[in-house]
């Protein structure tokens, strides 16, 4: 994944629009994001507990964190590699970052790559489930 | 080729997805509609407009007429003994919690035992739970075996003084195997014991004839054979429909009204309570016509092709497991085919085939019990209608193997 964390929150967003302005074909998009599943670092299976599914996927994600100096790392996996591509496209963007950056986003990057509407509307309602609980999980770490 | 001329009658298989045309292959979910299904919807609600069985008045005449000439149509495709035993509902799920709610009614009591399968999908498990809870009865499960076939050896080990009916599946929405309903029927009879089929499936892929099989209920749903959503049938043998209660009080569904006591009205408008969707119950008609035109030797070999050579790829693919599995002749398997790939997500394969312009069901199939029976969180599943051609199967088989390669 190109994203840098040299960028701020802005820049790395556009870049991922940019990126994703690439590809004409939803089919090239979808190897996009599978890629991103597959580039995920491993999620512990003893961490696969109930309280980090998020509620309102179709499939399975779960999504666990930690905070380090004052920024959140997250981490996450689905046992469907679209999915997985997703979240690993929203962790690419917000992990690593303080919760007064995450807080700052207004998440529109998802619309702008057309995510939302060319997912089944239960993808695009897992996806919603996926960023309310990122900014849950910052709120709570102000 | 018959299917073109098919194809023709079908608008909405001229559209195209993401630029591609469309390959449907969800009709286990809906089937599409024929032009004369359209055709007949649009005229009784451009020229025949108006509230059946009640005015005097000429448009409240032809939307009875209409109405009623589809009661007729569903009588002969069923073969019916009566036009009175056919009772339209909005589906399959509406005739099943109609006969569970008042065959309960009637004849169940505290302790007493209902038969399910293994194989059917929630609409007739969850009907037959919910009676069972209120009159505290026993609901009972004939399970299938590995191959997806039912375990009717078990069944007389399954039936009890205490059965009082059994629910179970013509053709499994998730397995797609004929099930041998009228041995079920004969052996629950034995014991004194009615039995429903549901048909959803079942009346779309077979020749059914209700005298025959000696069913004591069949239910199927119009939209799943080409008529408009919201239609469906209970056939239901004269002597139970008149023994039990009715299910919901309004509309035409009475004799006389008073305040002290209401009477009911005769078969079948006994069961057909409110303003029933007449609109789209007409459309059955057409469609059930358009179901007779396809007895053609060379569509029913040409379908028949199709369905052996997906049946062959899926069972002779290492990546791939097929649910429902032929044990004798591929005649007992329907053009559906529920499978899962090894170290695949389903809805990642249905979500990258839909942009191949395939549409496939992918999921529980309304069906958590059967998932659960072979340890599987989802399926994938292609079910197919006369409309279908090899083309679009070798298409498919095409994309499903670019799809697993982009996954795996």
């Amino acid at each position: 994944m190109t994203i840098v964390k040299e960028m701020t929150l802005i820049e790395a967003e556009n870049a991922i629009v940019e990126e994703f302005s690439m590809y004409d074909e939803w089919l090239d998009k979808y190897e996009y994001l599978i890629e991103l599943g597959k580039s995920l670092k491993d999620f512990p299976e003893e961490s696969k507990t109930d309280d980090k599914l998020i509620k309102g996927c179709q499939s399975r994600v779960w999504l666990d964190y930690k905070v380090e100096d004052g920024r959140i790392i997250f981490n996450a996996d689905s046992d469907a590699i679209i999915t997985k591509g997703i979240i690993s496209l929203l962790i690419g963007l917000y992990s690593g970052r303080t919760p007064q950056e995450i807080l700052s986003s207004d998440f529109s990057v998802v619309e702008k790559i057309g995510l939302k509407e060319n997912l089944s509307p239960t993808r695009a309602n897992g996806l919603v489930s996926m960023i309310a609980k990122i900014r849950e999980i910052a709120g709570n770490n102000m | 080729m018959v299917v073109n001329e098919i194809r023709k009658q079908f608008p909405a298989l001229s559209r195209k997805v993401y630029g591609k045309d469309l390959v449907y292959f969800d009709n286990a979910a809906t089937s599409h509609r024929t032009q004369s299904v359209i055709d007949e919807w649009n005229r009784i609600s451009a020229e025949s407009n108006a509230n059946i069985h009640r005015a005097v008045h000429r448009l409240a005449d032809e939307a009875t007429q209409a109405y009623e000439q589809a009661r007729d149509a569903v009588q002969a495709f069923l073969n019916a003994e009566s036009r009175q035993e056919i009772v339209f509902t909005s589906g399959t799920t509406a005739a099943v919690n109609l006969v569970a709610f008042c065959f309960g009614e009637a004849y169940v009591k505290e302790g007493d035992q209902v038969i399910v399968t293994e194989a059917e999908h929630h609409s007739n498990i969850v009907p037959w739970q919910m009676m069972c809870n209120r009159k505290g009865a026993v609901l009972k499960v004939l399970p299938v075996d590995d191959t997806g076939h039912l375990m009717v050896e078990n069944l007389e080990e399954i039936l009890s003084d205490r059965t009082r009916i059994m629910a179970v599946t013509h053709i499994s929405n998730v397995l797609g195997l004929i099930n041998p309903v009228e041995d079920i029927i004969r052996k629950c009879h034995e014991r004194g014991v009615p039995v429903l089929v549901d048909g959803a499936q079942g009346a779309v892929h077979c020749k059914v004839d209700v005298q025959k099989m000696d069913c004591d209920f069949y239910v199927f749903s119009g939209h799943k054979l080409y008529a408009a959503t919201g239609t469906g049938v209970l056939y239901g043998k004269r002597k139970w429909l008149e023994s039990m209660p009715p299910y919901m009080g309004g509309g035409e569904m009475v004799g006389t009204v008073t305040f002290a006591e209401t009477t009911y009205a005769p078969l079948p408008m006994k069961y057909e309570a409110g303003t029933q969707n007449f609109a789209s119950a007409a459309t059955l008609k057409p469609a059930l016509e358009f179901i007779n035109s396809l007895n053609d030797n060379e569509l029913i070999n040409y379908m028949d092709k199709i369905r052996d050579y997906l049946l062959d790829v899926f069972m002779n693919d290492e990546r791939i497991d097929l649910y429902g599995v032929p044990r004798g002749t591929n005649k007992e398997k329907i053009p559906l085919f529920s499978f899962t790939v090894k170290g695949v997500h389903h809805e990642d394969l249905a979500l990258i085939l839909d942009k191949m312009g395939i549409a496939v069901r992918s999921g529980q199939m309304c069906a958590e019990p059967v998932m659960d029976r072979f340890g599987v969180t989802g399926m994938l599943r292609v079910s197919l209608a006369p409309y279908n051609t090899m083309e679009e199967a070798e298409y498919f088989v095409k994309c499903l193997n670019k799809a697993i390669d982009m996954l795996i």
